[in-house]
C-alpha cells in the first residue's frame, strides 16, 4: 500500500520541491499551507508521516505538534520538523515536545528522503 | 391604669417604633436624611447614657460642678482634636476597619493577639457600664411603681433582681433583632443609626422638659432658682484640681476609645465632612444636656424628702410636682439613653468578640472547616448573637456581684478608666512610627492589669473576705502592693490613683516594649500607612507574597461575603481596570483590595489569615524587603526638607532605568533581527538548493518541468538579492549616513515615479486607482530616489495585501499649512488592531501577511527615510482598509500656490 506524507509548509516553492522529491520515492503527497489546515488534514486524511515547518501562519509548528501529541489518535504520528531558524534552543524545544526528526533549512533532498524513510520504517530494506 | 403599666406600655410601644424606623431605613435603601451630618452627630450622643441622663444630677447633688468634666472632655476633643478624629477616620475608611480592636490590631501588624487583648479589656470595661444601664432602667421602673407618697427612689439603688433580669433579657432580644437582623454583616447599621438618632432627640427633649419644669414649675423662674441655689446643699465651691483634670482626660479618651463611640463616630461614619458638623454640633448638644442638670439637682434637694436618691431626681421630681406626663417622658428619655448605649455597645463588642476571639480560634481549629467549605457568614452571625447574650449576661452578673451601692457616675468612671487603657496604643498607632506589636501588647496588658487590680476588682470583690484582707495589708503581706495605694501612693481617690498607675505602666510598656525589638516588615508597612495616612500615595504600599488563582480567591470571598457580593467585587474591580474578563487579574493590588473588603466583615487580622490560607505565603522575599525599605524611606523623606533632593535622585534613577530598559530592548531587537535575517535568507536558499539538486539529480526530467524549476530558482535568487539590498539599505538609512545627500526636491515627482513603477502590479491585480494630487510645485528637503522608494513601498503593500474582490487604491496629496501630505489608502482588510503598533518595526510582516514575499523591512526603511527628511510616516486610524500618511515639512520660500 502506498504510504502517505503530508507537508505543512507556507512557502509554495518549498512545498513544490518536497512534493517532487517525495513523490518520486513513491509516497502519496498532500500539503497544507498553514497550521490550522495541517491539523485538519492530519485528522481527516490520517497520513503516515508529517513534514512540519516551524514558522507557520495561524498556528505555529509548535502548536500543531502540541495538539497532535495531546490527541490519542495522532500521538504516534511520525513527524519531521523543518526550521529556517536553526537555533539550538528551537531543536531542544521541538524534541521536548516529542518530534521524531528535526532538520534545518536549507536541507539536502537526500537527507529529507532518508529521514522520512527512517520514520516510516523503510530504511532497512 | 397605673403609671407603671403605662410606662411599660410606653416602653414597648417606643421600642416597637424604633424597630420600625430601623426596619424601614434598612429596607428603603437609606433615605436622604439619614446620610445627613445631623444624624451622624445625634448618633454620637449615645455618649450620654442613662448615667448622664439620671446620674449627672446625682453627681451634681453629691459633688457639685464635677459632673461638668464628663461633658468637657468630649467637647475639648471635638473642638480641639478633630484632626485626630479625622486621621482615624481616614485610615478606618481606607482599611474597612470594623472596630477599635480591629484598628489597633491592624496598625500593629494585623496581629490577632493585639486585637484579642483590646477585646478582653473592652469587654471587662463594658460589664460595669452595661450593668449601669440595666440598673438605671430597672430602677426607673421601680420608682414609677413605688407608692405615691414614697418618692425617695432609694429602693431603686439596688434593683429587684427579677425586674433586672427581664430587662436584661429584653435588651438582648432587642439588640439581636436590631444589630444582627440582616445577614449582610459587613454592611453598616443604617437602621440602628437612625433609631439611636431618634433616641438622642427623645432624651434631649425629656431632659429639657424636666429642666424647664424645675425652673418654671417647681421654682418660680430663674431668679427664685438662683436664690435657692445659694442656700442649697449642692456643694458649689470650685472643683478645679487634679481630679478635675483627670476626669476631663478620662471622658476625652472615652469619646474615642469606648467601643461604642468608635462604632458610631468612625465605623458608621458616612462622610469625612460630617466630622466638621459634629465638631460644633456635638458640643452644643452636650451643652444643652448639661444646662439643666444643676437646676434639677438644686430643686430636687429642695423639694423632695431628705434622703431621696439624687440619681432618680429626673424621675421623682416631676412625680412630686404632679406632672405624670413629664415623668413618663423622662422615663422614655432614660429608657432611650440606656437602650441606645446597650444596643451599640453590644453590636460593637459582639463584632470584636466574634472577629478577634472566636474567628482566630475557629481558623485554627481543624474541625471548623472554615478553610474548606463552611459558610463563614452564618457562623459569624451566630457567634455575634451568642456574643450579645454573653455581654449582657456579663453585665447582669456584674450588677448582682458589683458594689451596687455606689452612685451611677462612679460605676461609669470605672468603665471609662478601662476603656482609656487603649489610648496609649491608639496615640502610638497614629503618631509614633516606632511603636510596634510587642509594645502594644505589653502596654495594653500592663495597663489593663493595673486597672483591674486597683479599680475593677476592688469594685466587684469589695466585701469578700480574702480580698478585703489583700486590700488592707497587700498581697502576701506586701504593703507596697496594696491595690488602694500602689507603691505607697496614698491619694484617697481610688479613681485617680488607678488612672495614674495604669496609664503610667501602660505608656511605659508601650515605649519599652516597642524599643526592645525591631518591628517586623508588616509592622513597618502598617506603621507607615497609619502614621503617614495623609501622605501622598500612602495607600498603595500593601505587602504581599505568594500567589493564588482568581477562582480560589473567589471561593474564599463568597464564603465570607456571599456569592453575589463577592461577584460584584471581582467584576467591578476588573471593570474599573478595563479588563474584559469576569475575574480580574490576580496581582498584589487586587489581593490587597480583596483583603480590605473582607476585613470589613471579619477584621484585618482574620482577613489576612484567610487570604494567607489561600495565597499560602507569609514569608517575605528579599525583593519585598527591599521594596518595603524603599517605600518606608520614600515616605519618610517626604516630611523632611530633602524632599527636593530625593526627587532629583529619583528622577535620575528613573532616567537611568529607562535608558537601561532601552538598551536591553535594543539588544533584544538585535538578537531578534539576526534571527529574522537568518530565517528570511534561509527560506529562498532552501528552494534554490532543493531545486538545484533536483535538476542535477534527475536526468529524466520533462523539459517543461525543467523550465519551471529553473524559473523558480531564478525568482528566488532575485528575492535573495532584494533581501540583501533591503538589509543593506536598512543599515545605511538607520546609521543616517546615506551616500545621497539631502537637497530641495519636488516630492510630487517622486510620487509620480512611484505610481509609474507600480503600474504593472496594478494591472495584474486589476486594481482601480483613484488619484487626487496637489497642483503646482512643492519643495521639500529630501532625496528623490529615497522618497520614491517610500511611495513605492506603501503603494506596493497596498496592492499586495489588498484582499478585496474589487480592489481600490486612493492616492491623495495636498498642502496643509507648511506641510506636504500624501495619504495612500486601500479597501483591503486593513491592519489588525494588534499589529498597528509594531507595523514599522523590522520584519513586522509577521503573522497575518501570509505567504507574501519581502522581508518586512520595507515600512521600517520608509519610516527611517521620512524621519530623516524631518517628516512623519504613520498609519491613520480608519474603519476599513489601511491608510498611510506621509507628512513632510516644506521649504517655506519655494512653496508656490499654483502652476
Amino acid at each position: 500500500m502506498t504510504q502517505r506524507v503530508l507537508i505543512a509548509e507556507d512557502e509554495r516553492n518549498i512545498v513544490e520541491s518536497l512534493r517532487f522529491v517525495l513523490s518520486r520515492e513513491g509516497y502519496e503527497v498532500s500539503h497544507a499551507l498553514d497550521g490550522a489546515e495541517a491539523l485538519a488534514l492530519v485528522r481527516r486524511e490520517t497520513p503516515d508521516a508529517l513534514v512540519l515547518d516551524l514558522m507557520l501562519p495561524k498556528l505555529s509548528g509548535y502548536d500543531v505538534l502540541k495538539e497532535l501529541r495531546a490527541d490519542e489518535m495522532t500521538r504516534a504520528l511520525p513527524i519531521l520538523m523543518l526550521t529556517a531558524k536553526g537555533q539550538s534552543h528551537d531543536r531542544q524545544a521541538a524534541e521536548d515536545l516529542g518530534v521524531d526528526a528535526f532538520m534545518t533549512k536549507p536541507f539536502a533532498n537526500s537527507d529529507v528522503v532518508a529521514q522520512v524513510a527512517r520514520l516510516l520504517g523503510n530504511d532497512a530494506g | 391604669m397605673d403609671i407603671r403599666q403605662l410606662a411599660l406600655l410606653a416602653a414597648i410601644g417606643f421600642a416597637g417604633l424604633l424597630f420600625l424606623i430601623a426596619f424601614l431605613c434598612d429596607r428603603e435603601g437609606r433615605p436622604r436624611w439619614l446620610t445627613s451630618p445631623i444624624v451622624y452627630t445625634l448618633s454620637i450622643s449615645i455618649y450620654c447614657t442613662s448615667w448622664t441622663f439620671y446620674g449627672a444630677v446625682g453627681s451634681a447633688a453629691r459633688n457639685g460642678l464635677e459632673y461638668l468634666t464628663i461633658y468637657l472632655g468630649p467637647t475639648l476633643v471635638f473642638v480641639g482634636f478633630w484632626a485626630l478624629l479625622r486621621k482615624i477616620l481616614r485610615i478606618a475608611k481606607r482599611d474597612s476597619i470594623t472596630s477599635i480592636a480591629d484598628f489597633i490590631s491592624s496598625r500593629y501588624g494585623k496581629s490577632d493577639s493585639v486585637a484579642a487583648v483590646v477585646t478582653v479589656l473592652a469587654l471587662l470595661a463594658a460589664a460595669p457600664y452595661i450593668a449601669l444601664q440595666i440598673k438605671a432602667i430597672a430602677g426607673s421602673f421601680q420608682v414609677l411603681g413605688s407608692a405615691p407618697e414614697d418618692l425617695t427612689g432609694v429602693a431603686a439603688a439596688s434593683p429587684d433582681p427579677v425586674v433586672a433580669f427581664w430587662i436584661t433579657a429584653g435588651l438582648a432580644l432587642f439588640t439581636i433583632l436590631f444589630g444582627t437582623r440582616t445577614i449582610d454583616i459587613n454592611e453598616r447599621h443604617f437602621g440602628v443609626v437612625a433609631a439611636i438618632a431618634v433616641e438622642a432627640l427623645v432624651k434631649l427633649v425629656a431632659l429639657v422638659a424636666v429642666g424647664a419644669l424645675a425652673i418654671w414649675g417647681v421654682a418660680d423662674g430663674p431668679a427664685d432658682l438662683f436664690a435657692r441655689m445659694e442656700a442649697s446643699a449642692v456643694p458649689l465651691d470650685a472643683p478645679f484640681g487634679m481630679r478635675w483634670v483627670g476626669l476631663i482626660l478620662l471622658s476625652g479618651a472615652a469619646i474615642i476609645c469606648l467601643p461604642r463611640q468608635f462604632q458610631v463616630a468612625i465605623v458608621e461614619n458616612e462622610r469625612e465632612g460630617h466630622l466638621f458638623t459634629a465638631a460644633w454640633l456635638f458640643p452644643l448638644y452636650l451643652l444643652v444636656m448639661s444646662l439643666f442638670v444643676l437646676p434639677i439637682a438644686v430643686m430636687g434637694l429642695d423639694v423632695l424628702p431628705s434622703g431621696s436618691n439624687p440619681d432618680m431626681f429626673v424621675l421623682t421630681m416631676p412625680i412630686a410636682a404632679g406632672r405624670t406626663d413629664i415623668a413618663l417622658l423622662a422615663f422614655l428619655g432614660g429608657f432611650s439613653s440606656g437602650t441606645s448605649m446597650v444596643i451599640v455597645s453590644c453590636i460593637a463588642l459582639s463584632t470584636m468578640i466574634s472577629n478577634h476571639l472566636v474567628m482566630p480560634l475557629a481558623l485554627r481549629a481543624p474541625g471548623m472547616r472554615l478553610q474548606g467549605g463552611g459558610d463563614v457568614r452564618r457562623f459569624l452571625l451566630l457567634s455575634r448573637r451568642f456574643s450579645i447574650c454573653f455581654i449582657l449576661l456579663l453585665g447582669f452578673v456584674y450588677l448582682r456581684t458589683g458594689a451596687t451601692g455606689e452612685g451611677l457616675a462612679s460605676i461609669g468612671l470605672i468603665a471609662f478608666a478601662g476603656a482609656t487603657q487603649v489610648l496609649p496604643a491608639l496615640l502610638g498607632a497614629l503618631y509614633w512610627e516606632g511603636a510596634n506589636r510587642r509594645g502594644a501588647v505589653v502596654g495594653l496588658a500592663a495597663g489593663g492589669i493595673v486597672w483591674a487590680y486597683t479599680l475593677f476588682l476592688p469594685n466587684i470583690l469589695s466585701g469578700v473576705a480574702w480580698w478585703d484582707a489583700v486590700a488592707m495589708a497587700g498581697p502576701f503581706g506586701l504593703d507596697w502592693l496594696r491595690p488602694g495605694a500602689l507603691f505607697g501612693l496614698e491619694t484617697g481617690d481610688a479613681l485617680m490613683h488607678a488612672l495614674f498607675w495604669s496609664l503610667a505602666f501602660n505608656a511605659l510598656g508601650l515605649v519599652v516594649g516597642s524599643l526592645s525589638r525591631l518591628p517586623t516588615p508588616i509592622e513597618r508597612v502598617q506603621a507607615a500607612l497609619f502614621v503617614g495616612v495623609f501622605r501622598e500615595g500612602a495607600d498603595e504600599g500593601t505587602l504581599r507574597g505568594g500567589d493564588a488563582s482568581a477562582d480560589q480567591l473567589f471561593d474564599l470571598a463568597q464564603r465570607v461575603m456571599g456569592a453575589d457580593r463577592a461577584y460584584d467585587i471581582f467584576r467591578n474591580y476588573a471593570r474599573a481596570r478595563g479588563q474584559v474578563t469576569e475575574f480580574p487579574l490576580v496581582d498584589d493590588a487586587f489581593i490587597g483590595h480583596l483583603e480590605r473588603r473582607m476585613a470589613a466583615s471579619v477584621g484585618a487580622a482574620s482577613a489576612r489569615a484567610m487570604i494567607l490560607s489561600v495565597t499560602g505565603s507569609e514569608t517575605i522575599s528579599l525583593d519585598e524587603l527591599v521594596q518595603i525599605a524603599d517605600e518606608t524611606a520614600r515616605l519618610m523623606t517626604y516630611t523632611t526638607e530633602i524632599t527636593k533632593k530625593s526627587d532629583e535622585i529619583e528622577r535620575a534613577a528613573t532616567q537611568l532605568k529607562a535608558a537601561n530598559e532601552r538598551l536591553r530592548s535594543l539588544d533584544r531587537q538585535k538578537d531578534e533581527f539576526l534571527s529574522q535575517v537568518s530565517h528570511e535568507l534561509r527560506t529562498p536558499m532552501t528552494s534554490i538548493r532543493s531545486f538545484t539538486e533536483i535538476l542535477s539529480g534527475t536526468p529524466d526530467l520533462a523539459p517543461d518541468e525543467r523550465e519551471h524549476f529553473i524559473e523558480i530558482i531564478h525568482a528566488e535568487s532575485i528575492r535573495l538579492t532584494g533581501l540583501l539590498d533591503e538589509i543593506l539599505d536598512m543599515s545605511v538609512v538607520e546609521s543616517g549616513d546615506m551616500e545621497r545627500a539631502l537637497e530641495p526636491v519636488n516630492p510630487e515627482i517622486a510620487l509620480g515615479q512611484a505610481i509609474d513603477a507600480c503600474l504593472g502590479l496594478l494591472r495584474t491585480g486589476d486594481v482601480r486607482l483613484e488619484v487626487a494630487r496637489v497642483e503646482g510645485a512643492v519643495t521639500v528637503e529630501g532625496n528623490l530616489a529615497r522618497l520614491s522608494q517610500v511611495f513605492i513601498n506603501i503603494l506596493s503593500n497596498a496592492i499586495k495585501y489588498n484582499t478585496s474582490p474589487a480592489p481600490v487604491i486612493t492616492i491623495e496629496s495636498r498642502v496643509e499649512g507648511a506641510e506636504y501630505v500624501v495619504v495612500i489608502g486601500d479597501n483591503g482588510a486593513g491592519v489588525p488592531a494588534g499589529e498597528a503598533q509594531s507595523i514599522f518595526e523590522k520584519f513586522s510582516r509577521g503573522r497575518s501577511a501570509g505567504a507574501h514575499t519581502g522581508a518586512g523591512l520595507g515600512l521600517s526603511i520608509s519610516h527611517a527615510i521620512v524621519t530623516r527628511s524631518g517628516g512623519t510616516l504613520r498609519l491613520l486610524p480608519s474603519a476599513g482598509g489601511a491608510r498611510f500618511e506621509v507628512r513632510l515639512p516644506m521649504l517655506a520660500s519655494e512653496a508656490e500656490p499654483l502652476a
